[in-house]
């Protein structure tokens, strides 16, 4: 095994395009898992703890560009009014030892159905920004899952970015497991709220073979909430559209039976944290309306 | 391959290090320092917490070569660097603290415990219990059931409270 320590961008750039069967290192939380199990022994490791870039974010009229390494500390600490979904999600990463070290790139790049960062990433609207000696392009996170730990990218690219859309709207993020801290998830949902386009997003992880968006629970909810003048009034979502929501989302799972649980129940669950979410993200949507109205 | 870090404020080399290699295993095998535990291997069980450049991680988790100039404190290095913090003594204050509410029962999990436990009383001195529980949620004890833990770090808490 060699172990190659680009300084740059370019240098990693390059590493990649000569190697492109090595394996980029960084938080190492899943590779070196790996590595210790003998799971899988790469020819060449790629570390990019040396690329400066890769740990800074930016926040822009728009969007964040936030950098592949950035730790889901940094995240939950400095980037909650930006990406309320994404800091909720960071939060329910294994534990702090791991949040000091993982961050999205790493999550994108393993593209297990239950990364944690998914669902919110889905939820919000992103683009990850990939490179390789032949230049970089941007992949819409609806393109970017093609199969279970499987994403668009070619041999010789590498992560460098992830543009995610700010919030312009309540957020919320919900994850099933057996106790709070060290859990991947059974599923996860997540959920946000866009006023400014009178829209809804959802992101479900841990019921397909990738993370999903349940987007024909987004389509009734959007045209529901648009016929009952919903958006304007600020009035409760009822029961049936918020039962109708849920039911829709279980039926975009397409779950496994496996030792974190059954299919049957992945699907209920996700039905279930469809709503609850729903109800806390329209609350304070709500919340945040009169607030708008008593001010004005 | 060579790798070069600081440990414990020294300077320090190991050789014929495998390049698929953690930086625990470097620690405990070739640098003589057994106090940082090998258990699970894959970050679930926090008796690997080191401070990395100041953070706590789990050391299994990182290559050797991810450590190359960059600082490392083990357990080995808790009382030194208490001491930097004029908190001297033999032991760290947290050490001490762990001894006195009997929160030592085998004695795996606690250099994990007491690095974690260190740097979120460095943080956070005055930490809730919720806080206290945060902070150590990476970090499995199979033995007491956590409560002699929390007397430990809200004594160490309490005493590093009346110091100032």
């Amino acid at each position: 095994m060699d172990f190659l320590r680009p300084a740059s961008w370019q240098e990693a750039l390059a590493a990649k395009a000569e190697h492109p069967a090595a394996v980029p290192i960084a938080g190492g939380t899943d590779v070196m898992v790996e590595i210790n199990f003998d799971h899988r022994r790469p020819e060449h490791l790629l570390d990019l703890n040396r690329i400066a870039d890769l740990y800074e974010w930016e926040v822009g009229e728009e969007s964040v560009r936030l950098g592949a390494s950035v730790p889901y500390t940094q995240i939950m600490e400095n980037l909650r009014a930006e990406l309320p979904g994404l800091a909720l999600a960071s939060r329910t990463v294994a534990s702090p030892q791991i949040r000091n070290r993982g961050g999205v790139g790493g999550n994108l790049g393993t593209a297990s159905p239950a990364g944690d960062a998914h669902p919110a990433l889905l939820a919000a609207g992103a683009e990850v920004e990939v490179e390789s000696v032949r230049g970089s392009r941007r992949i819409p996170i609806d393109a970017f899952f093609t199969g279970v730990k499987r994403n668009a990218l070619a041999a010789d690219e590498l992560i460098k970015w992830v543009h995610i859309a700010k919030a312009d709207g309540p957020q919320q993020f919900s994850k099933v497991g057996t106790r709070n801290a060290m859990v991947i998830a059974v599923c996860a949902f997540g959920l946000a709220l866009h006023p400014a386009t009178r829209t809804v997003r959802t992101g479900i992880g841990s019921a397909a073979p990738t993370p999903v968006r349940a987007k024909a629970a987004e389509e009734f909810l959007n045209a529901a909430l648009e016929e009952g003048g919903f958006w304007d009034n600020g009035r409760i979502v009822p029961p049936s559209v918020a039962a109708q929501f849920a039911q829709l989302c279980s039926g975009a799972c397409n779950p496994i039976d496996d030792v974190r649980g059954t299919a049957g129940y992945r699907r209920h669950a996700v039905g279930v944290v469809a709503r609850r979410t729903l109800a806390w993200t329209w609350e304070s949507y709500r919340g945040a309306r009169r607030v708008t109205e008593g001010a004005a | 391959m060579r790798v070069n870090l600081t440990v414990n404020g020294r300077p320090q080399q190991a050789d014929d290090v495998w390049e698929g290699e953690s930086l625990l295993y470097v620690l405990r095998e070739r640098l003589g320092l057994p106090g940082s535990k090998n258990a699970c291997e894959q970050g679930e069980c926090g008796s690997c917490t080191v401070r990395l450049d100041g953070v706590p991680v789990c050391s299994c988790l990182v290559a050797a070569g991810q450590a190359e100039g960059r600082e490392v404190v083990t357990v080995e290095g808790l009382a030194d660097l208490a001491g930097r913090r004029a908190e001297g003594g033999e032991l760290a204050p947290v050490q001490q603290a762990f001894i006195d509410a009997g929160a030592v029962q085998c004695g795996f999990c606690t250099p994990g415990l007491l690095v974690a436990a260190d740097e979120m009383l460095e943080r956070n001195p005055n930490p809730s219990d919720e806080d206290i529980r945060e902070a150590l949620s990476g970090n499995l004890c199979r033995c007491t059931g956590y409560e002699k833990i929390m007397d430990a770090v809200r004594l160490a808490a309490a005493r590093q409270q009346e110091a100032v």
